[in-house]
């Protein structure tokens, strides 16, 4: 769907690539093609084809289309009294997602989307800011050094979630320095913690997303061709310049997948959010997980699934379309 | 604008890439750095470009201290030796890159680069991208690139290293001529003997991270300071020698110098082509007799390996051999007596 650059789809040619079949047609009249420097016949090919995408079809068929499809279906029916399906086949549930409700019109669900939508991107836009220092500190050591220190980027991965928001916990808490600090100057009430508010949200959210951004970058910028930095330099572009024009460009296809890893995940996260956020930052993925725990609500559960599916799309296709274009 | 480098040093670790460069770049000249790989040349290239930082020294640009000018306000573009063209740009956008990064305004931008596009032959691949172009193109939007800019030097880091052998003797002919024509300063850095002595109006050879010898290619080449030189600036014969009154006597014989060593004990240096082949005949000064042991046939030229007379036996033992570059019209076989001369004028007395 996302093409990143380099495509991973085996390279089939008709003798020379980027010939339109149609002119080859009477050189290979016999059906003949070559595939990886073999000659095959074209219909062996097919079949060849067929089976080696039938594998990732099933996968995609068995835990995407037919999950996709179960929650479209149960996001028509509606909830019982004791939290039992009943297949009404109604809109309802949407209706209910775009704020009308059983007394009038309130904007809360849709607040809760556009709020998670704003951490998604906040959290994205953070870990961007971040993660290119990072990885350049990183990608600049030498290469004993950047393997510890690629290690410590990626430590958190095997910690549980709830456990590091737990440790913010514990570092944000009254009568630790952090929270002094900010008391000192006046952000906090004294013997308050710096939970729950952005702050510590963001914190958390950063903290648990850094490495998804930090290793698809990290990779751009290893493969980087410093010359056209020194090229650029040489050519009179100042600092920004040679961000913008050059290493912009050139780590696009790692700075994408960051993107990627990061916005997905961080729209529908709620552990973090909540542990850290507080009632404040009732998430889209705070409000899903009550529907299908204590709501007992499954069909606006399911609507809410599908409703941060399309989110997820319109962010990444207005990424790809939005100025982070070359 | 005259180029000034004094006393320049740059240590990568314990590694000492420049023990203390000077050298004098003038206005207009074609200057080359020469030498082999890691002796600095490119170090030095890129201290004046400002990508490095000397640890001492200092660099003159037109009488301004530059040492410590960032490369992005030198007046000064370089060639990379990967031409380091943007491959996400067209190369348009590639040899607009410096105007644009200044701020000149599109339409002068747009007439300086369509001028340069028609000098080096590019019009029509304004829209193309990097890997669409041959090696040649790529190395001239290169130049281009540098040279739209105006700089006051154009340095050039092994150009021709990616160019195959048929093309780069042309480009070398070319660059002579651009550089002619636009009067340019240019700074070459090359390993390529041949390469230096045809392009430079001076050339330095470089050793170590030291100058060697600076001077014109034709006195460069014909008056090496020392071995190094003699050797690294095409074939030479190395002979060992002691100055006895006004002559100076070798194991082949006793010589006249047009220009007398300062030495007692030293060596002498002459280059293949200036001994001249003839006749063997009677002990005159300067003539040696000799056989020839091997005939190398080399198209343009004969090499011969020649075994002299009585004195074949050097104190270790070794064959004592010269080598001579003679037409490849001449025949001659393993066996062949000949008589060697050399000329006064053409033995240089190294030094040490």
């Amino acid at each position: 769907m996302y093409d990143l650059s380099e495509s991973t789809s085996p390279h089939v040619s008709v003798s020379s690539s980027r010939v339109n079949p149609a002119e080859m047609e009477p050189e290979f009249a016999s059906g003949l093609l070559t595939w990886y420097g073999g000659i095959h016949r074209r219909r062996d090919l097919r079949m060849r084809g067929t089976l080696f995408l039938s594998l990732g079809l099933l996968w995609l068929f068995v835990f995407l289309a037919l999950p996709t499809t179960g929650l479209i279906f149960l996001s028509l029916a509606s909830r019982g009294n004791f939290g039992d399906l009943h297949w009404t086949w109604t809109l309802d549930n949407y209706r209910r997602l775009l704020g009308f409700g059983l007394f009038g019109w309130s904007p809360d669900y849709l607040v809760i989307l556009a709020r998670s939508l704003w951490v998604g991107l906040v959290t994205t836009v953070l870990c961007v800011l971040l993660g290119y220092p990072l990885t350049f500190f990183i990608a600049t050591r030498g290469p004993r050094w950047r393997t510890w220190l690629l290690f410590l980027v990626m430590i958190p991965f095997w910690t549980n979630i709830v456990v590091r928001a737990y440790a913010w916990l514990f570092i944000l808490s009254p009568a630790l320095p952090p929270a002094r600090i900010a008391a000192f100057f006046n952000f906090i009430p004294p013997g308050t913690a710096l939970f729950p508010g952005s702050v510590a949200t963001f914190l958390g959210m950063v903290s648990t997303f850094l490495p998804f951004m930090a290793l698809p970058l990290y990779a751009s910028i290893e493969r980087l061709d410093w010359e056209l930095l020194e090229a650029a330099r040489d050519l009179y572009a100042s600092s920004v310049q040679v961000f913008h024009w050059v290493i912009l460009p050139q780590t696009r296809p790692g700075l994408t997948v960051g993107v990627i890893l990061t916005f997905i995940p961080a729209m529908a996260m709620f552990v973090v959010t909540d542990l850290l956020g507080g009632s404040r930052y009732m998430l889209i993925g705070n409000l899903i997980q009550n529907q299908f725990g204590q709501g007992r609500d499954w069909p606006f559960g399911a609507a809410l699934c599908l409703a941060l599916m399309a989110l997820t799309m319109v962010g990444l296709i207005s990424y790809r379309r939005g100025g982070v274009r070359p | 604008m005259g180029l000034l480098v004094a006393g320049v040093q740059k240590n990568f670790g314990s590694h000492k890439a420049l023990k203390g460069v000077n050298l004098e770049v003038r206005k207009g000249e074609f200057f080359t750095l020469l030498g082999p790989s890691g002796c600095g040349k490119t170090t030095l290239l890129r201290v004046i470009a400002g990508l490095e930082l000397p640890d001492s020294g200092h660099v003159f640009l037109g009488g301004q201290d530059i040492t410590r000018l960032s490369a992005a306000k030198r007046q000064v573009n370089t060639v990379f030796q990967s031409y380091a063209l943007f491959p996400h740009l067209n190369i348009f956008e590639n040899m607009a890159f410096g105007l644009k990064a200044r701020h000149i305004d599109p339409v002068e931008t747009n007439r300086r680069v369509a001028k340069k596009l028609e000098l080096f032959g590019l019009s029509g691949l304004e829209r193309r991208y990097p890997h669409q172009l041959s090696g040649g193109q790529k190395q001239r939007v290169a130049l281009a690139r540098a040279l739209v800019n105006q700089p006051n030097i154009l340095l050039l880091d092994e150009p021709m290293s990616a160019l195959d052998a048929h093309l780069r003797g042309q480009v070398q002919e070319e660059l002579r001529r651009l550089q002619r024509k636009l009067k340019q300063t240019f700074i070459l850095v090359t390993h390529d003997q041949d390469e230096a002595l045809m392009v430079s109006d001076r050339l330095a050879v470089i050793r170590d991270g030291l100058v060697e010898q600076v001077g014109e290619p034709r006195d460069v080449y014909s008056r090496p300071k020392n071995q190094f030189v003699a050797e690294f600036l095409g074939a030479a014969n190395i002979i060992k020698a002691r100055r006895d009154g006004g002559r100076v006597v070798t194991s082949l014989g006793s010589f006249d110098l047009s220009l007398a060593p300062v030495w007692d004990e030293g060596t002498l240096a002459i280059r293949p082509e200036r001994i001249v082949l003839g006749e063997a005949g009677g002990d005159r000064a300067n003539w040696v007799r000799a056989e020839v042991r091997e005939a190398i046939y080399r198209g343009q030229s004969l090499d011969v390996w020649l075994a002299p007379g009585q004195t074949i036996r050097t104190k270790t033992g070794e064959d004592l051999r010269v080598r001579v570059r003679t037409h490849s019209r001449d025949h001659l076989r393993p066996g062949d007596q000949v008589s060697l001369f050399f000329p006064p004028e053409d033995l240089v007395a190294l030094e040490h």
